[in-house]
């Protein structure tokens, strides 16, 4: 077993630092009290090859793996939450053409998403199917070459800003999860439109919109996989979300972290810093702990996405203990800062609220609970 | 056109320490970089590429580590770099420092432009660049904010103190920049990659037909007695109100300081 990243590796992580020191860790204050989509960092991410990082390089990605992806989202999502959660959603598009497009596809849609020409968002939760996912009520109806979708989809990210969008309709809703469809659509398609966006606890800046279809015309070369294998495509889209969900739990944490390490070294209380206080040290000891555990549950997961071992587990497990981890971490961390941590000044209060965000999205905690519970007692039967 | 863009790596760090037995840098433990300016110097290269077309060539001595430096710049979208290493050049002024980055240049054939930075971070003397274009007979206009090449003319506009001067002079020329001309950009990944892969070239003293008596310490005559950090010598002070009156008020200081 082998925990060394290869100087390649290396290379490539310190140039991701620089970027996240020099520019998107300065400006994150400034991007999220703009409650604004941030345009400027979006090009950055595409200028610095940040939007293609596991898509082939025949395909205008860079070729490495899912753990290198994982590794660089981690660092944007310290320096900066919003821009981290950009990156992860645009993977939730760029993933399923990657593995169910067809070439024609790729050529038309994958490439400009992993150059970061275009951005990317996924479209699955509903009104009324958000846990229940196999619920989806948009309807599509084949007429002649075209699927004619109806219905709504809700909170979803980069909505708005995102040129293509990968969006689970149903030609069968009468079958359930069966009939099940994954479409490729264009912003601007005929009867695509955009819904409200959101006011939400944390993340001003980040779009999450409603996806309104009103007979929005879908040629049926743009159906991704085949109709009624739109299942699947949700459910692998899911398995890598999970990994991309971790990573911005165990950013925002590491974060979290050397904020309250930092202020305790800082912050002297009885003439001494109060980092020489045991019940302090404590609690940077369990987050230091906690991080790690996080961090290598999720380094794991992304690993054996990229051997081609079975991660669905794994990733699940990454995403259920980072984000409640990610919790316990900003919790201490505006512990540590006290009065001050309450207050707007050193910014752990919004790590505070953004942590909240990974306990529910791509899979509530309890679903990853069913999940693992699931795979861990499939497996035991196999034996 | 063809641009060489001349670059020093220099320890990363704002204050520098100066060993006192022997009056040099302390480089050791301090990770290095590419001079802050020698990286305006870059962009300004490869915007002037993007608009004209060419070729971007950077040029360094130094010792083998300089190769990072090198690299880094390559990550920024750089064509080639060479690396200028031989122990000949060790100890190297500023004389035989443009001595040396001239002859390197000869041997490497025709450019229309080269850039430096205005001055290193660390020795901060600025003469390099000046002197490797009186050593290559070059044009020089230093301080250059903005640059537009035209033909095989150049439109150069210069920051000084108290006013902008824009010179035009005929290609090949020699420029260095001032921070202000533009905002270096960050490497990508797909840069970081592209670097990794390049091959560097060395040249040595043999390699550039250099005259060893003119590198390194042989070519110096500049001698360090000391390098000290100044002492700090009382507040200035300023004199605010009427013009008259604020004459009067200076006569009378410099009076009493017996300067007049």
């Amino acid at each position: 077993m082998d925990f060394a990243f290869t100087e390649e590796q290396q290379d490539i992580f310190a140039a991701v630092d620089e970027l996240c020191e020099e520019f998107f860790a300065p400006r994150a204050e400034e991007v999220d009290e703009a409650g604004a989509w941030p345009q400027e960092n979006a090009d950055m991410m595409a200028q610095s090859d940040l939007m293609g990082v596991p898509v082939p390089e025949e395909y205008g990605g860079m070729g490495m793996g899912f753990l290198e992806w994982a590794i660089i989202g981690e660092k944007l999502s310290s320096a900066c939450t919003t821009s981290g959660a950009i990156f992860g959603a645009h993977m939730l598009c760029v993933y399923p053409l990657m593995f169910f497009a067809t070439e024609e596809q790729k050529q038309k849609y994958l490439i400009p998403l992993a150059k970061g020409e275009h951005v990317g968002a996924f479209g699955l939760t509903e009104p009324n199917a958000g846990s229940d996912a196999g619920n989806v009520q948009t309807r599509a109806e084949l007429k002649g070459d075209e699927y004619i979708l109806n219905g709504s989809k809700v909170f979803i990210t980069n909505a708005g800003e995102a040129q293509t969008y990968v969006v689970i309709g149903n030609v069968a809703p009468e079958t359930g999860t069966r009939g099940l469809t994954a479409f490729i659509v264009e912003k601007g398609f005929p009867g695509f439109e955009f819904g409200k966006n959101e006011k939400k606890m944390a993340y001003g800046s980040l779009p999450n919109r409603e996806l309104i279809f009103n007979d929005c015309r879908v040629p049926v070369e743009n159906v991704l996989y085949k109709p009624r294998g739109g299942f699947r495509v949700a459910m692998q889209t899911l398995d890598v979300g999970r990994i991309g969900m971790a990573i911005g739990a165990v950013g925002l944490a590491a974060n979290a972290l050397q904020k309250a390490v930092a202020y305790s070294q800082a912050r002297v209380q009885f003439d001494r810093p109060i980092c020489e206080f045991q019940m302090v040290q404590k609690m940077l000891a369990d987050m230091t702990v906690d991080l790690e555990a996080g961090r290598w549950l999720t380094y794991n997961a992304a690993w054996r996405k990229d051997q081609g071992l079975n991660f669905e587990k794994e990733a699940a497990m990454a995403k259920l203990y980072t984000s409640e981890m990610c919790g316990r971490v900003t919790d201490h961390a505006v512990q540590i800062h006290g009065g001050y941590g309450y207050t707007r000044e050193y910014g752990v209060e919004r790590l505070f609220r953004e942590a909240k965000l990974f306990e529910i999205v791509e899979g509530t905690s309890e679903i990853q609970r069913l999940v693992i519970a699931n795979k861990l007692l499939k497996e035991i039967r196999k034996k | 056109m063809n641009i060489i863009v001349c670059i020093k790596q220099v320890p990363d760090t704002t204050e520098v320490r100066i060993d006192p037995s022997t009056g040099t840098l302390v480089r050791e433990g301090v990770p290095s970089i590419i001079n802050p300016f020698d990286e305006n110097a870059i962009e300004a290269a490869l915007q002037l590429v993007e608009a004209h077309g060419g070729c971007v060539t950077i040029l360094t001595m130094g010792p083998p580590q300089a190769e990072q430096a090198l690299r880094d710049a390559l990550a920024m979208g750089a064509d080639r770099a060479v690396l200028i290493c031989d122990r000949a050049f060790a100890g190297s002024d500023t004389l035989a420092t443009s001595y040396t980055l001239a002859q390197a240049i000869r041997s490497l054939g025709d450019f229309d432009l080269i850039l430096c930075g205005k001055q290193a971070f660390d020795g901060d003397t600025a003469q390099v660049g000046p002197g490797l274009a009186e050593q290559l007979g070059l044009p020089q206009v230093t301080y250059a904010i903005n640059i537009e090449v035209d033909g095989k003319k150049v439109r150069v506009k210069r920051l000084l103190d108290d006013r902008f001067e824009v010179v035009e002079t005929r290609l090949p020329a020699l420029l260095t920049v001032v921070k202000q001309i533009n905002d270096p950009r960050h490497a990508g990944l797909r840069g970081v990659m592209k670097a990794r892969k390049a091959e560097i070239p060395v040249l040595t003293a043999g390699d550039i037909e250099a005259d060893i008596t003119r590198c390194g310490l042989n070519g110096s005559p500049t001698n360090v007695v000391r390098v000290f950090s100044p002492q700090r010598h009382g507040q200035g002070e300023k004199l605010e109100g009427e013009p008259d009156e604020v004459a009067r008020q200076l006569f009378e200081k410099l009076h009493t300081a017996q300067i007049v």
